[in-house]
């Protein structure tokens, strides 16, 4: 029992930033923007909030060594809580401000969305162990991990439930729900969401009514960004005390669940919780004594492998927003 | 050359510059003092002696391939980002070839490797073609997921097959399956006393070379070419030339793999004992080929130089510790391609400009 506790408290923590980054890609595709910059937004995400939790860190052991007391900011950051979520608005941040290279390109220049992302995702790394090494001159960015619950409150003593989702756990964990539920309320009860995947499916007829094509998409490529960002940070504080200006392919890995979730936000919580699943058993395999003795290597293509074929078997009637990376043309039919 | 062509050039090279000078603020913004040095390093060290003349050449060879297999599936209307996982895949069959094939002739053995390695990235790149062709499957959804698979299945083989526990990486190839150098050793090397230090440049380059012009003649001049360009501009029209579409881009994309296949080849079977390593990530060339090939233009013959020219800068920021790492050239360079994303933006208004100045013409 405690070894199926352990693999599903190790899901959470591939799962979440995998939900998460997955839903910031469904708001850039839903308004017609792909979004295969993903990986890069969440590697600088990632990046500045380490290096922010970092800073702050060293900043706090400096004073308390020499004997000073904490104070203002100072203060308040010594507690896990505020430090972790102003790591994470730094994240979103960064995100935003990549997001904003990818959103100009792709609506502003109606340059090739592909090109676009594959030059964010191939300058986030470089730049962030550039930074790194300037900064710190090593290109490992170490922090310490004191954002660990070991148990909540009352909900850790819950049977079953207790040690899934509330032993061992992160604050995060409750965020990726709440911004699971968020998003499936903005996109499919609100006004905007409405306008938004408008632009998406047919953005003259957006266009048509009023709706500014524009700005409809700058808003789902920058809320990618905010997703794709605190999503790379989400990715690394359980698994490692240390960034190294790579999110291992997790961004790709996203836009997998986001396609095999067939771009819908309950699907693609339950890709999520699959492809969790999937990378948990590939990183601990050795010591799961029920599952067969696969390379690890093989469980860690599967998710690719499963989104191939459905790829294959639903794209005739695909559920991909019908104008997802054609620029929008006002002249256009 | 036509105006297009001079249109083309000019946008190409403003881009260049463009992202030159943001590299250049990069490193100013960063330590101001050692900034104008860093230059000079990026900008001459490639030229320094005639053995890193050759050694530019030596890594230009497998991102020429790459490059040639993105802009030819270019060329056909598909965007192939899935040549690093056929570039691995490419690498890990001539690795295994040269490691344990020793039953073949040396030669041979060589010529087949290489053939194996084409036919590998062709099969790993015919899957996005299938899709595409027959399942309307985007082919850069397709190909992200083939890279990984791809990437997965050679670190597994490699691991299991042709391992050097010492190393950790791949096991050295058997010294008669590498790659010829031609005598090239005797032209690119530097005098270091009375010996010399001479560059691992190989028959590689040759063979990226003559392919690059093999490519062109496919396209430019066949009929064969000419059918998978029509596909590349007008689908519908091409359909009805009688053209077959479905097949052809089955084609394309095998095409475009092979290159990228013997790209992985090339670069694994040198002299350097450069090994395929096992640690989980995306072979880089896979990506560099896409900047070489907008660089180039898309043009067989213009990747050539674009792919030297990448080589060159990628030579020079290696020199550039310890004040600054070589992952400066990387972010220039990715940032040349960010601003390739926008090449035909700059074409159109270059030649807007022009258009006033002819006054209409």
């Amino acid at each position: 029992m405690d070894m199926l506790y352990f693999v599903l408290q190790h899901t959470m923590f591939f799962m979440i930033p995998l939900l998460i980054v997955a839903l910031g890609g469904l708001f850039s595709e839903k308004s017609g923007v792909v979004n295969i910059a993903l990986e890069g937004k969440m590697v600088l995400g990632a990046f500045t909030g380490t290096m922010f939790i970092r800073h702050i860190q060293h900043s706090i052991d400096d004073r308390l060594a020499e004997g000073l007391e904490l104070t203002g900011m100072l203060n308040i950051l010594s507690n896990p809580v505020p430090l972790l979520f102003t790591a994470l608005l730094l994240s979103a941040l960064t995100g935003v401000a990549v997001s904003l290279l990818h959103a100009f390109a792709s609506i502003n220049l109606k340059a090739n969305q592909v090109i676009s992302g594959v030059a964010i995702n191939m300058f986030a790394p470089a730049l962030a162990i550039y930074v790194a090494m300037l900064v710190l001159e090593v290109q490992h960015v170490r922090f310490t991990n004191q954002f660990r619950i070991e148990s909540v409150r009352v909900l850790g003593d819950i049977p079953i439930l207790g040690p899934i989702l509330f032993q061992n756990a992160y604050i995060t964990t409750y965020l990726g729900f709440l911004i699971l539920a968020v998003t499936a309320f903005v996109l499919y009860k609100t006004k905007f969401g409405l306008r938004l995947r408008a632009c998406g499916e047919h953005p003259q007829a957006a266009d048509s009514v009023g709706v500014s094509v524009a700005k409809m998409r700058y808003a789902g490529v920058l809320t990618s960004g905010v997703l794709a960002g605190i999503g790379g940070l989400i990715w690394v504080l359980p698994i490692s005390n240390e960034f190294s200006g790579s999110v291992g392919g997790y961004g790709f890995l996203a836009l997998a669940v986001l396609i095999f979730g067939a771009w819908k936000p309950q699907r693609i919580l339950l890709a999520s919780l699959f492809f969790g699943f999937m990378q948990t058993i590939a990183a601990a395999n050795t010591a799961i004594a029920f599952l067969p003795a696969i390379p690890a290597q093989f469980y860690r293509m599967t998710p690719f492998i499963a989104t191939l074929i459905v790829l294959a078997f639903t794209s005739k009637n695909t559920m991909a927003p019908k104008a997802a990376g054609q620029p929008y043309d006002k002249g256009g039919r | 050359m036509s105006r297009d062509g001079l249109l083309s050039f000019l946008s190409s090279i403003l881009v260049i510059i463009a992202g030159l000078l943001v590299g250049l603020i990069v490193l100013l913004v960063s330590n101001a003092e050692q900034a104008l040095p860093a230059v000079q390093t990026i900008l001459t060290f490639g030229v320094d002696n005639m053995r890193n003349v050759g050694d530019v050449l030596l890594r230009a060879t497998p991102i020429i391939l790459t490059g040639l297999s993105v802009a030819f599936a270019f060329k056909t209307g598909l965007f192939n980002i899935g040549a690093s996982g056929q570039f691995m895949l490419g690498g890990f069959v001539s690795i295994m070839i040269g490691v344990h094939a020793l039953a073949i002739p040396a030669p041979l053995r060589i010529i087949f490797a290489l053939l194996a390695a084409a036919l590998t990235g062709a099969l790993w790149g015919a899957i996005p073609g299938l899709l595409k062709a027959y399942r309307n499957v985007h082919e850069v959804i397709s190909s992200i997921m083939t890279n990984y698979i791809g990437m997965f299945f050679a670190v597994y083989l490699i691991q299991e097959f042709a391992f050097d526990q010492g190393r950790g990486t791949s096991a050295h190839l058997h010294p008669t399956s590498t790659l010829p150098r031609m005598g090239f050793q005797n032209i690119f090397r530097e005098p270091v006393g009375a010996a010399f230090r001479e560059s691992h440049v190989n028959v590689g380059i040759v063979i990226a070379i003559i392919l690059a012009i093999v490519i062109y003649i496919i396209l430019e001049k066949t009929t064969f070419g000419y059918e998978l360009k029509a596909c590349g501009f007008n689908q519908d029209a091409a359909k009805y030339a009688g053209i077959n579409q479905k097949r052809n881009i089955v084609f394309s994309m095998m095409i475009s793999g092979s290159l990228a296949g013997i790209a992985g080849a090339l670069n694994f079977m040198g002299t350097t004992g450069l090994s395929m390593s096992v640690v989980e990530t995306l072979a880089m060339e896979g990506f560099t080929g896409i900047s070489v090939a907008f660089l180039g233009l898309n043009h067989p013959i213009g990747i050539i130089f674009s792919g030297i020219f990448v080589s060159y800068l990628q030579l020079g920021g290696a020199r550039l510790q310890p004040h600054f790492s070589a992952e400066l050239v990387e972010t220039v360079i990715a940032v040349i391609i960010y601003f390739c994303a926008f090449v035909f933006v700059v074409k159109s208004m270059i030649g807007k400009v022009i258009k006033k100045k002819d006054g209409g013409n």
